[in-house]
């Protein structure tokens, strides 16, 4: 048994953290904030323990943070971008797509910035309004070259931020912030690494398929809870966990035995990613569906300020699309 | 009615840990790229002077207001205060016209008052009820009035507007300027010095002006910038520094940018140095990154409040009592208009789809489910 520590979401980055300055001496951690410990405390500890020179703060500049990191990367060393809020990345989306998710292809190989990873805090929080609850992940999923990953758990989270920091690509890591406090695991203490692209079976079973990501898998298992006492049916859920790319023989294999599938995200519902998952889905398994393809998303209207509590999708929501898919 | 013919544009240094600090040396505002810069005197009328104390206490007091239904729960989300700040608002808004324009950042309720909205108007924005001034769907960082283009969430993006608002008032030669003003951390925004550009190559008639109350969030300006001369970064824009805690420095200052402006000499960047009470956003209790003795000493020796009253009262341009009057008129004003953002019903869920678009006929909105069309009526 591996030991492990009592650890929240944001612990289990500062665990990732540690664990990479430790091991990799080119890794380097830098951001707006993050010397003191950062907004929402991941960076805590870092800097006293590895010096000024390997976690530092950046002025308030998006797009020189991820130039910056992007050259960084390409030198050699592993930078660790952060983002304050994934509602600021914009400023960067350029040199995202441009640079970063360009670099391999366009230099035939030559050069690369896979040592760079980006993370960012994502999704609502209860207050949050128009810029402090964004779920961009749908942006970055239209980008071949970048990878985008979102943890439900802080053993989810240090895991995959791990395997972002190894792999060679450039990595978009999304935390979800509503679960830094309230998301608490045992964690293992030393390094370990969850595969990219990999989709995990939270939950087996034969009537419908449950797709989602960070918090609302937490809601997606109380719908199954629900589904199953209220209705006797059985759901099978599962956290995608890379957005891009994305793992499509899991899901489609869940389909082809359930016949039915329900995605569900915060972002709005146009153009979100359960946009891509339900077009591949309905190419792959058509015969196989006993039903339409359900997306119970945010609306179409920017992230609203008093009426967060009726635009999430919450689980009552959800649970209906259940039962007309079930009734189809 | 009392004259009186005042000395101002006196010089602020703020002193931090250890190095000398100065308060209320007369001297010149610093410039740059400028032969000469503001007039050293100013004149302040009784009437000036009492409304500027009436405005300016009526800020402060809202802003208190906020942070106590804050602490009550009554306001949620982020609400970033503008107490300490209130002689740049005050001072801005009597330079120039209301036919002038302006826009800033997210520390915003100053500007949304001085600009022309009531207290309850903003304060119900704050609770997020239907009488709030964005129809409570903005909250705190985004409250419009007319020519005040707000109230923005992302840090920086306001300026390359402002430089756009200055294009338009050029292109229509209706002599008015833009105000686009922004922080000390803001200063290091690449959208700044793209708009700086524009705005020189042009000549529009913008006056950038940076709020440099010392600290981006809790990062004080020396760790966030190579250069703490904001007025300076326009580089090739003339620039003013002014002392921001005193409402006559920042009036005569904005008049001369004005009338640079407005005679086509191109834009102008200002820095009012000033400094904020409360911390970043009510989340931040303002005390890990200075210390309480800091903000005590600013208090004590700069409140812009305090030192227009006590310039008022030396020169006897108005008693005691008078001030007295105004501050109990304002606490009822403010206790009203707190009444009413706490009483008035937030608006329909109809809202939540308006406003998407600008359509005539209702759009329809997907919703959560398939099944769920909300409309929105624009």
């Amino acid at each position: 048994m591996r030991p492990t520590q009592k650890m929240n979401l944001f612990q289990s980055v500062t665990s990732a953290l540690d664990n990479t300055l430790a091991s990799d001496p080119t890794a380097v951690i830098f951001g707006e904030d993050v010397a003191f410990g950062g907004v929402f405390r991941c960076t805590v500890g870092l800097r006293d323990k590895y010096g000024k020179d390997r976690v530092f703060n950046t002025p308030l500049c998006e797009q020189g943070i991820v130039g910056f990191g992007i050259g960084a990367a390409v030198a050699g060393a592993t930078a660790i971008a952060e983002i304050q809020f994934a509602d600021y990345i914009y400023p960067a989306f350029d040199q995202i797509v441009n640079e970063a998710a360009k670099y391999r292809y366009r230099s035939g190989n030559l050069f690369d910035c896979g040592n760079l990873t980006i993370r960012a805090p994502w999704g609502c929080v209860g207050h949050g309004s128009l810029y402090h609850s964004q779920s961009p992940e749908a942006f970055f999923a239209h980008c071949p070259g970048i990878k985008v990953v979102i943890p439900r758990s802080p053993v989810q989270a240090k895991g995959l931020l791990l395997a972002c920091i190894a792999d060679q690509n450039p990595c978009i890591f999304f935390e979800p912030k509503i679960l830094y406090r309230a998301a608490v695991e045992q964690v293992p203490v030393e390094p370990y690494t969850i595969p990219l692209s990999q989709a995990e079976i939270l939950q087996e079973g034969s009537d419908v398929t449950l797709v989602a990501w960070g918090t609302q898998i937490h809601v997606m298992r109380e719908v199954a809870n629900m589904a199953q006492e209220k209705l006797g049916v059985s759901c099978e859920l599962i956290d995608l966990q890379t957005i891009l790319p994305w793992d499509t023989e899991t899901v489609c294999k869940s389909v082809v035995k359930t016949g039915r599938l329900l995605i569900s995200h915060e972002a709005p519902i146009t153009g979100g990613f359960a946009a891509e998952i339900s077009s591949t889905v309905q190419e792959e398994c058509f015969l196989n569906l006993e039903a339409p393809i359900s997306r119970v998303c945010g609306y179409d209207t920017p992230f609203p300020h008093i009426f967060e509590p009726f635009y999430i999708p919450d689980k009552w929501k959800c649970f209906e699309a259940i039962k007309k898919m079930i009734n189809y | 009615m009392l004259q009186t013919q005042l000395l101002s544009n006196h010089h602020f240094n703020f002193g931090r840990r250890g190095r000398d600090s100065s308060v209320g040396r007369a001297g010149k505002c610093d410039v740059h790229r400028l032969e000469e810069g503001p007039p050293l005197k100013a004149e302040l009328t009784r009437e000036q002077g009492l409304r500027y104390y009436r405005i300016m206490q009526t800020v402060r007091r809202m802003e208190l207001k906020a942070d106590q239904l804050y602490k009550q729960k009554i306001i949620r989300g982020f609400c970033h205060l503008y107490d300490g700040q209130e002689a740049c608002a005050v001072g801005i808004e009597a330079a120039i016209n209301p036919s002038d324009h302006l826009i800033t950042a997210y520390r915003a309720h100053g500007y949304t008052y001085t600009r022309g909205i009531a207290v309850k108007e903003i304060l119900a924005e704050l609770t997020g009820r239907r009488g709030g001034v964005a129809k409570g769907k903005g909250g705190s960082m985004h409250m419009y009035a007319p020519h005040f283009y707000g109230g923005n969430g992302i840090v920086g993006a306001q300026v390359p507007l402002g430089a756009g608002i200055a294009l338009a008032c050029q292109y229509q030669g209706n002599n008015q300027v833009c105000v686009a003003l922004y922080g000390d951390g803001a200063a290091n925004q690449g959208q700044l010095f793209e708009s700086f550009n524009m705005a020189a190559l042009w000549k529009l008639p913008c006056i950038f002006t940076c709020e440099n109350n010392q600290y981006g969030m809790g990062t004080s300006v020396e760790r966030a910038s190579a250069s703490t001369d904001y007025y300076k970064r326009g580089d090739f824009i003339p620039g003013i520094r002014v002392d921001g805690m005193d409402v006559l420095c920042v009036r005569e200052a904005f008049k001369f940018a004005a009338e640079h402006c407005r005679s086509g000499k191109g834009p102008i960047v200002m820095e009012l140095k000033t400094y904020r009470y409360h911390g970043h956003s009510m989340s931040d209790p303002g005390v890990s990154y200075r210390t309480r003795e800091e903000i005590q000493e600013v208090r004590s020796k700069s409140d812009p409040i305090t030192m227009l009253k006590e310039r008022m009262l030396s020169n006897n341009m108005a008693s005691v009592e008078e001030f007295k009057e105004i501050d109990i008129a304002i606490r009822k004003e403010v206790e009203e208009a707190a009444q009413y953002a706490t009483s008035d019903p937030e608006p329909p869920l109809e809202e939540l789809c308006n406003h998407i678009f600008s359509n005539d006929s209702p759009l329809e909105v997907r919703g959560t489910n398939p099944w769920a069309r909300l409309k929105s009526v624009s």
